[in-house]
């Protein structure tokens, strides 16, 4: 984008002392700009960052697996000297390398469900906002009807009926959540279609499965980006959601709602199985919604 | 608004039409089925069962046989509460749930929305900041883990309010369930009406009753609070949708007899008639609240004609 504004190498400089402020700034540098100023989501980010690499490599930091029982310490408490950081659980499993592979499930959960969404509801939004008229009215009258079903009950009878699959985890809720996208989406685009170069592209001939993948679909990118990160927190709500009600992932793998609903059952005795997970998977919500609503600001500059 | 109301209620058969279908080829889909034990039942119990329940019949006899009965409001005898029909589970749980799920709402109205209109009035102060802080620390937290950690300050280690039971819905029972269920609702509403109050306060409308002298108070009483609470009006529908979901997992925490916990039972015993009154009872909430809403903007708005 900012490679047409390059003032550096222009030719004939009128001011030459003003080159530098001539300098062009694209919309992307802006948005980068007001996010790195918000303080609040740089905090986000480096809090998340943060947990995302002790997720991927805290395991290697402890020399017991997630799932092998250390028999003589059961319900140990938290401590650093035989290495059981955040304690074990009623089988004597290590609760800090069990939080950690929760949080690689959960975190996986959360981006590749997103994703199935993310690619369900950008192509149907995008070809009802652009083809419109009686495709796009039944097309969203679809959507309507389907926002009235009671979805989460679905989910459940899904995990019910088939098992508790991770890949079903992921196509079932990715399956859900795309309603919301496919509407954004399909409004951003109704807007755009009206755009003169559209309608250079029509008028050159291109035809309309690329007009919507070459033009539309870039153009939704900043609403797209702040709608992800947005729906990631979601995702990882009800993963952990269904995991608490123990149709989630299956033992010995766990995730953090899994690890919330054992912790719950034993907070009396051993508080600490309850709270780090509790910790952890709040954080991570926490910070998704920090950098999603920071993401908003920035991109979206009608609201400065 | 009649011919409205109408056209709405028509709209909705679709919608039901799809939830019953749904609802009905998923759970029969489920390995397994209703007269399961850990023993093998005798061959000739098992077909007995069967057809007395009319399971025997193909599955399209049994469906075309399932949509009449819902039609004329009859959901069928639950497989597992064996003296019981669905209708007599969902009437005697959904009056727990459905006292649950309005405090929860309720509370959520007014403490979120006080707190939305007090942070916009104090914009960019600390008590903005704190409100918001502890809005964003609402919607991050899930109510399941809301609910343990609340048992364990308030009827573990303080020991003030019991740790679970419905105890015939006597109040002290039913504060930690509420207060659970309705966070994230306190939340959602208060940034809603924060935002909406923003708004309104920048106003023409309200520069210009500042400009005649109304007294500060007043112009927020009178003008501001209603215009105000417009988006949170609008925001009930997907609010009881939540709720409803969320009575879920509260039911079950706190041991409450309610529909929640029917529906995760029915579920895993394969009471294919309990699971899918319960999820056709709610689409038909839903949507009926969702049209009550509406009416209730219409009303609240005079810039809404619907026709």
């Amino acid at each position: 984008m900012s490679s047409i504004i390059q003032t550096d190498a222009a030719p004939t400089q009128i001011f030459p002392e003003d080159a530098e402020v001539l300098k062009g700034r694209s919309l992307w540098d802006d948005a980068r700009n007001r996010l790195l100023n918000n303080k609040a989501a740089v905090t986000a980010m480096i809090v998340l960052g943060a947990i995302v690499l002790l997720v991927i490599f805290g395991p290697l930091l402890s020399p017991f697996s997630y799932d092998y029982p250390d028999w003589d310490n059961i319900y140990e408490p938290p401590s650093v000297g035989d290495a059981h950081y955040f304690g074990t659980d009623s089988i004597g499993r290590d609760l800090f390398v069990r939080t950690l592979y929760g949080g690689r499930v959960s975190l996986m959960v959360g981006v590749v469900a997103t994703i199935v969404s993310l690619l369900i509801g950008v192509a149907y939004g995008a070809t009802a906002g652009y083809l419109g008229g009686r495709v796009d009215n039944i097309m969203m009258r679809i959507v309507d009807v389907l926002y009235t079903v009671p979805f989460m009950f679905f989910v459940i009878l899904l995990m019910v009926v088939f098992g508790r699959h991770l890949i079903l985890i992921f196509v079932a809720i990715g399956a859900i959540n795309w309603l919301d996208m496919a509407r954004i989406v399909r409004g951003q685009t109704l807007s755009l279609k009206h755009r003169e170069f559209i309608e250079a592209a029509e008028a050159g001939g291109v035809s309309t499965p690329n007009i919507i993948r070459r033009h539309i679909v870039p153009n939704l990118l900043g609403v797209v980006i702040v709608y992800i990160t947005l729906t990631i927190p979601q995702v990882i709500l009800i993963e952990s959601f269904l995991s608490f009600l123990g149709l989630g992932v299956q033992e010995p793998l766990t995730s953090w709602g899994a690890l919330v609903n054992e912790g719950a059952e034993d907070m009396e005795t051993a508080p600490w199985s309850l709270i780090f997970p509790a910790v952890f998977l709040a954080a991570t919500l926490f910070c998704f919604n920090f950098i999603g609503d920071g993401l908003r600001d920035a991109l979206d500059p009608k609201d400065r | 608004m009649p011919s409205y109301i109408l056209k709405r209620l028509l709209s909705a058969i679709p919608t039901i039409f799809v939830i019953i279908s749904l609802a009905f080829f998923l759970i029969r889909a489920a390995p397994g089925g209703p007269f399961d034990t850990d023993r093998a039942l005798p061959p000739e119990v098992e077909a007995n069962l069967n057809a007395k329940y009319h399971l025997d019949d193909p599955l399209v006899v049994q469906y075309g046989r399932y949509l009449w009965d819902v039609l004329r409001g009859d959901l069928g005898p639950s497989f597992q509460y064996r003296d019981f029909t669905v209708n007599e589970l969902i009437a005697s749980g959904f009056p727990v749930s459905l006292r649950l799920g309005l405090s929860a709402v309720l509370l959520a109205m007014v403490i979120g929305g006080a707190a939305g209109i007090i942070a916009a009035l104090r914009q960019n102060t600390a008590t903005d900041y704190g409100v918001m802080s502890f809005a964003m620390l609402g919607i991050s937290i899930p109510n399941f883990v809301v609910a343990p950690l609340l048992i364990m300050i308030f009827a573990v280690n303080l020991g003030w309010l019991p740790a679970g039971g419905w105890n015939d819905g006597a109040f002290k029972n039913t504060i930690l369930p509420i207060v659970s269920l309705a966070l994230l609702q306190v939340a959602f509403v208060a940034r809603i009406a924060r935002g909406a109050m923003i708004e309104v306060l920048r106003s023409n409308y309200i520069r210009t009753a500042r400009a005649k002298g109304l007294p500060g108070w007043q112009i927020i009483l009178k003008h501001g609070i209603k215009p105000a609470m417009l988006p949170v009006v609008s925001y009930l529908g997907p609010a009881a949708a939540a709720v409803i979901t969320g009575s879920v997992v509260i039911e079950q925490i706190y041991g409450i007899p309610g529909l929640g916990r029917h529906f995760v039972q029915g579920a895993l015993n394969r009471d294919y008639t309990l699971v899918m009154g319960v999820v056709i009872f709610y689409g038909f909430l839903i949507i009926a609240f969702n049209l009550l809403v509406d009416i209730i903007y219409a009303w609240l708005d005079p810039k809404v004609r619907y026709s």
